[in-house]
């Protein structure tokens, strides 16, 4: 039995061995075939697209960088600000929502009711073209920043009232059951176990935003949009202006989902 | 048993005596824990119909019975994690009374908040909190809430880890530990907030066969160190080794209690009888 049953073993190892290696050139096959395609699929939409819209190589060396350096920035500070000042609205109305305070409740239900009710387009001309008219004035960037924070916090809110209500019950429990005030057991326990499980729903927000802070080119603010806008219509070369800036969200929506996949991954290793 | 402050409600009598007869143990010291007349509903649903209990200092009383039974209630009335509907809880003198009409009023609260400090519990699925180190598990209430300072607590901490063998895991996440493990810390937890009882709700219940014994043998030490327990279990063997008394719950009220020789083997009342043939024969 025994010495059967060892040399079936002995027949077997090369063969393992053999569907490991198969297995691992197929994985190796794949993910090379993977990259060239895209990378192909990058060089002929973007090659294409210059060829068509017939743009001198000038325009694209001189104004592309104006448009990514300044275009860019812009876009990356409106989104980082909104989407912080969004997070901590968001906590707030989370809480309200979750209040046994009928007023702490109503207020944040309006609160999310009235900005998810109402485009965020009317939103950025409201309080840029509006509140000017009853002596409320603020500037571009201000503005953009605040009409963005409004309505992505109240999107937010939901979110995190839902990881606020998916952290286990027990958590609550040992808490309290170790004399931990409840304030403190929100705080301490529950809100950092909550942002954990909403982090990556706040990542898919922030990529939203980076796209949809385009909005606010309408109200003046220098961000990529607007660039492209200005500098394309001045060198009458508006199509590839306008690639250059479609280019520019891409390439910052890929970097920030790289970013936004670590981020997830290192936050899931304290997981139970 | 004390008699009930309330009126009968028309539930069961608790049986008559102590579970000791006259001849208290003597290694037992005066009254930790008492409940008095505890009744519980879920809405309609009557859980707790009339409990008394007294547990004294260095005591360890083992709450069996079939699930449903009401056990894992009445220990969670004991800190208010389930607040009774009707009777009183009282722990190393601090007497509080059930009332779920002002359960959300802020003395009410912190008279609750009081209770918890003098009794650590233990839950079935440890919660441990996952975003925090052992260490940080260990001492997040010691420093926030007895307003210890963090060397002190971190010393502390380091000795009751030791105690059940995982000091060498204080920088751990809970998600590295087995479910042994796990429990462990949550003891050490618990004993961090030098508790004058400790509640085990089921503590073995969700672990691996292989992985209650470390847990069991803690629990044991800790009895026969003194500490004050009150287990809710399925292990009858755990029982009769840690236990001074044992305690056995039908429907909501306590049928029968005793030492667990006697509870255990040569009960005299029929739910029991019935509850341990059905346990022990497989």
């Amino acid at each position: 039995m025994t010495v059967g049953f060892g040399s079936e073993a002995a027949k077997a190892a090369p063969i393992v061995a053999q569907v490991v290696a198969a297995r691992r050139g197929a994985r190796l096959r794949f993910r090379l075939i993977f990259a060239a395609v895209w990378v192909a699929l990058v060089l002929v939409l973007g090659l294409g697209m210059w060829l068509a819209s017939g743009a001198e190589l000038d325009f694209v060396l001189v104004s592309g960088p104006v448009i990514v350096l300044q275009g860019a920035g812009i876009t990356i500070l409106v989104s980082a600000l909104s989407i912080v000042f969004a997070t901590l609205l968001a906590v707030l109305g989370a809480l309200g929502r979750l209040s046994a305070n009928p007023i702490a409740n109503a207020a944040a239900s309006f609160y999310v009711s009235l900005f998810r009710g109402t485009p965020l387009l009317l939103q950025i001309y409201f309080i840029y073209f509006g509140l000017p008219q009853v002596g409320i004035v603020l500037p571009a960037i201000p503005a953009g920043v605040t009409a963005l924070s409004l309505n992505y916090g109240a999107y937010m809110t939901e979110i995190f009232r839902a990881g606020i209500q998916a952290v286990p019950r027990g958590q609550r429990e040992a808490a309290e059951a170790l004399g931990i005030p409840e304030r403190l057991v929100m705080r301490r326990i529950v809100l950092p176990q909550a942002v954990r499980i909403v982090v990556p729903a706040i990542g898919n927000d922030f990529i939203a935003m980076l796209k949809d802070s385009s909005l606010v080119s309408i109200i003046t603010v220098h961000e990529t949009l607007f660039m492209a806008q200005r500098i394309g219509r001045s060198a009458f070369e508006p199509l590839a202006a306008l690639i250059i800036a479609g280019a520019v969200y891409w390439t910052l929506t890929i970097i920030f989902s790289f970013f936004q996949e670590r981020l997830e991954r290192r936050l899931a290793r304290g997981d139970r | 048993m004390t008699d009930s402050p309330l009126p009968d409600l028309g539930t069961r009598p608790a049986p008559s005596g102590s579970g000791y007869g006259d001849a208290l143990p003597a290694h037992l010291g005066d009254v930790m824990v008492k409940l008095e007349g505890i009744e519980k509903y879920f809405s309609d649903n009557h859980v707790l119909r009339g409990v008394n209990l007294e547990v004294r200092q260095r005591e360890a009383v083992m709450l069996i019975g079939r699930s449903g039974s009401g056990k894992t209630t009445l220990l969670r009335c004991i800190n208010f994690l389930e607040e009774p509907t009707v009777g009183w809880v009282e722990v190393d003198g601090l007497r509080l009374q059930a009332d779920p009409l002002q359960a959300r009023s802020r003395q009410h609260q912190e008279q609750i908040r009081q209770m918890r400090l003098r009794a650590g519990m233990l839950f079935q699925d440890f919660n441990l909190f996952p975003h925090m180190s052992v260490l940080a598990n260990c001492i997040e209430a010691p420093t926030r809430v007895r307003g210890i300072a963090r060397d002190e607590a971190v010393s502390t901490a380091e000795g009751f880890l030791d105690k059940v063998g995982l000091l060498e895991k204080r920088d751990e996440y809970p998600a590295r530990l087995s479910g042994g493990q796990k429990q462990r810390v949550a003891i050490a937890r618990a004993l961090c907030m030098e508790p004058k009882v400790l509640l085990f709700d089921e503590p073995t219940s969700a672990l691996d066969p292989e992985l209650i014994g470390e847990v069991l043998r803690v629990m044991e030490d800790l009895a026969h160190e003194g500490t004050t327990m009150i287990v809710v279990t399925h292990e009858l063997h755990f029982a009769r080794e840690a236990a001074d008394r044992v305690v056995f719950m039908e429907d909501g009220v306590v049928i029968e209690e005793g030492p667990p020789e006697q509870m255990l083997d040569e009960p005299r009342e029929e739910g029991t009888k019935r509850f341990l043939r059905r346990f022990l024969t497989p």
